[in-house]
C-alpha cells in the first residue's frame, strides 16, 4: 500500500506512462473553450452580487460549472443553504449515472484515489475517458494503470484550465461595468447546457425531457412569491413526480406506435 | 450555546463560505457515489428512472425566471434585452444541432445580441 496515498497526478508511474500524454493531448483540444466558459463564468458569478471571498473560493474548489452557475442567483438573493445545496445536488444528479458507469474501472483503487479520481472526473473527461477505454482494467494492473494514467492528465488539465480560467474571470470582473448585465451570460450558459441534456436523449425522451423542463419552468415562474427560493425546489420535485408518472404512459404509445407502422 | 454559535455564522457571512465547501465535497460525493462504498449499492428502478428527469428541471427552475421575470413579476414588455439573447442563443443551439462547443456557443451567440440591445436601446 506504500505510496498510493499520493495525489494520483503526482505519481511518478502515471506521469511516465504513454497514456499520460495521450490524456493530456485529447483535453488540449477542447480546452479553450473551456477556459472561454470558465472565464464568462466567473465574470458572471462576480456580477451576481456574490462577495468576492465567495466568488474566490467558489472557483477555487468547487469544479462544476452548471452547479456554479446554478447557484449564483440562489446566493445572490440570500437563499437558505440547504436550497442551495439541494439544487447543486439536482444539476450534479448526472454524475450519479457516470459514477455508477465507472464504477468497474475504479474498484482496484484505494478508496481516497477513487474520490479524487471521481473529483476530477467531469462531464468532458468523463466522456473522453469511456470513449477511448470502453471497458475496465478487469484485474489487470497494467491496464488499471494506463487508464489511471490517462484520466489523470486528461482531468487534471481541465480541471486546471478551470480553475485558472474562472479565477481570472472572477478577478477582471471589476473592471466590467455591471450595467453591462454580463451576469446573463452565465444564464445562456446554463440554457446551453440545459438543451444539450434535452438533445442528447434518446427515442422518445427528448419529448419527456421537454416536459420536464417546461413544466419545472411553469412551476417556478408560479410558485416565485414562495420564500427562500423554494419555488426551485417544488418545481424539481413537481416536475419529476409528473414525468415519473406519464413517462409509463409515452412508453406504452411508443410500442403501440411501432406495432402499428410494422 | 450551539444557538449562539449558529447566530455568529449566520451574521458572519461564515455560512455561505461553508455552502460553497459543502458544494465542493457535493461534486466529489456525486462524482464518485457509486464507487465510494467497497460494495455495490442497491438502488430502486423507480429512482434511476426519476434521475434522468432532475438535472433537466433544476436547471429550466433556474433559469426560465430568470429570462421571464423581473421583481417577482412576468415582464410585460416586448423591449427586454433577455428576451432576444436567450432566443438568439436557442436559436444558434439549433442550428449547430447540439454539436461542438454549444454551451460556449450559445452563451457568446445570446451576447452578441443581448450587449447591443442593452447597451445601445437600453433594453
Amino acid at each position: 500500500m506504500a505510496g498510493t496515498m499520493r495525489p494520483m497526478f503526482l505519481r511518478r508511474a502515471y506521469r511516465q506512462h504513454p497514456a499520460f500524454r495521450i490524456g493530456s493531448r485529447d483535453m488540449a483540444g477542447i480546452a479553450p473553450g473551456i477556459a472561454a466558459w470558465g472565464l464568462m463564468t466567473g465574470v458572471a458569478m462576480a456580477k451576481s452580487g456574490m462577495g468576492f471571498s465567495e466568488c474566490l473560493l467558489m472557483a477555487l474548489i468547487v469544479f462544476a460549472g452548471s452547479a456554479q452557475l446554478a447557484a449564483m442567483p440562489l446566493f445572490a438573493a440570500e437563499a437558505p443553504m440547504w436550497v442551495i445545496l439541494a439544487t447543486s445536488f439536482c444539476v450534479n444528479l448526472r454524475f450519479l449515472v457516470f459514477s455508477a458507469h465507472l464504477r468497474q474501472y475504479m474498484m482496484m483503487l484505494p478508496r481516497a484515489e477513487r474520490l479524487l479520481s471521481g473529483f476530477m472526473t467531469a462531464d468532458l473527461s468523463y466522456v473522453q475517458f469511456i470513449r477511448r477505454y470502453p471497458d475496465g482494467p478487469m484485474g489487470r494492473r497494467d491496464r488499471l494503470v494506463e487508464q489511471q494514467a490517462y484520466l489523470a492528465a486528461n482531468g487534471g488539465l481541465n480541471w486546471a484550465t478551470w480553475v485558472i480560467s474562472n479565477l481570472t474571470g472572477v478577478l477582471f470582473a471589476p473592471w466590467i461595468p455591471q450595467h453591462w448585465g454580463l451576469g446573463f451570460a452565465g444564464m445562456l450558459g446554463l440554457m446551453g447546457f440545459g438543451l444539450s441534456l434535452l438533445s442528447g436523449q434518446q427515442n422518445l425522451g427528448h419529448v419527456i425531457s421537454l416536459l420536464a423542463a417546461l413544466s419545472a419552468g411553469a412551476v417556478a415562474v408560479m410558485a416565485v412569491s414562495l420564500p427562500l427560493k423554494l419555488n426551485i425546489v417544488l418545481a424539481i420535485f413537481s416536475s419529476v413526480a409528473l414525468c415519473l408518472l406519464i413517462e409509463p404512459r409515452l412508453n406504452q404509445l411508443k410500442s403501440h406506435r411501432s406495432t402499428f407502422l410494422r | 450555546m450551539i444557538g449562539l454559535a449558529w447566530d455568529w455564522v449566520l451574521s458572519s457571512g461564515l455560512w455561505t463560505h461553508l455552502s460553497i465547501v459543502l458544494m465542493a465535497l457535493l461534486t466529489m460525493i456525486t462524482r464518485s457515489f457509486f464507487f465510494i462504498p467497497d460494495r455495490e449499492i442497491p438502488w430502486p428502478a423507480w429512482a434511476s428512472r426519476g434521475l434522468q428527469f432532475a438535472p433537466i428541471a433544476a436547471v429550466s427552475a433556474v433559469i426560465v425566471p430568470e429570462i421571464i421575470m423581473t421583481n417577482g413579476e412576468l415582464i410585460t414588455t416586448f423591449k427586454d434585452a433577455r428576451l432576444y439573447g436567450a432566443f438568439a442563443g436557442l436559436a444558434y443551439f439549433v442550428i449547430r444541432r447540439g454539436k461542438g462547443q454549444v454551451v460556449m456557443g450559445t452563451m457568446l451567440a445570446g451576447m452578441l445580441v443581448f450587449l447591443p440591445l442593452r447597451l445601445g436601446l437600453g433594453w
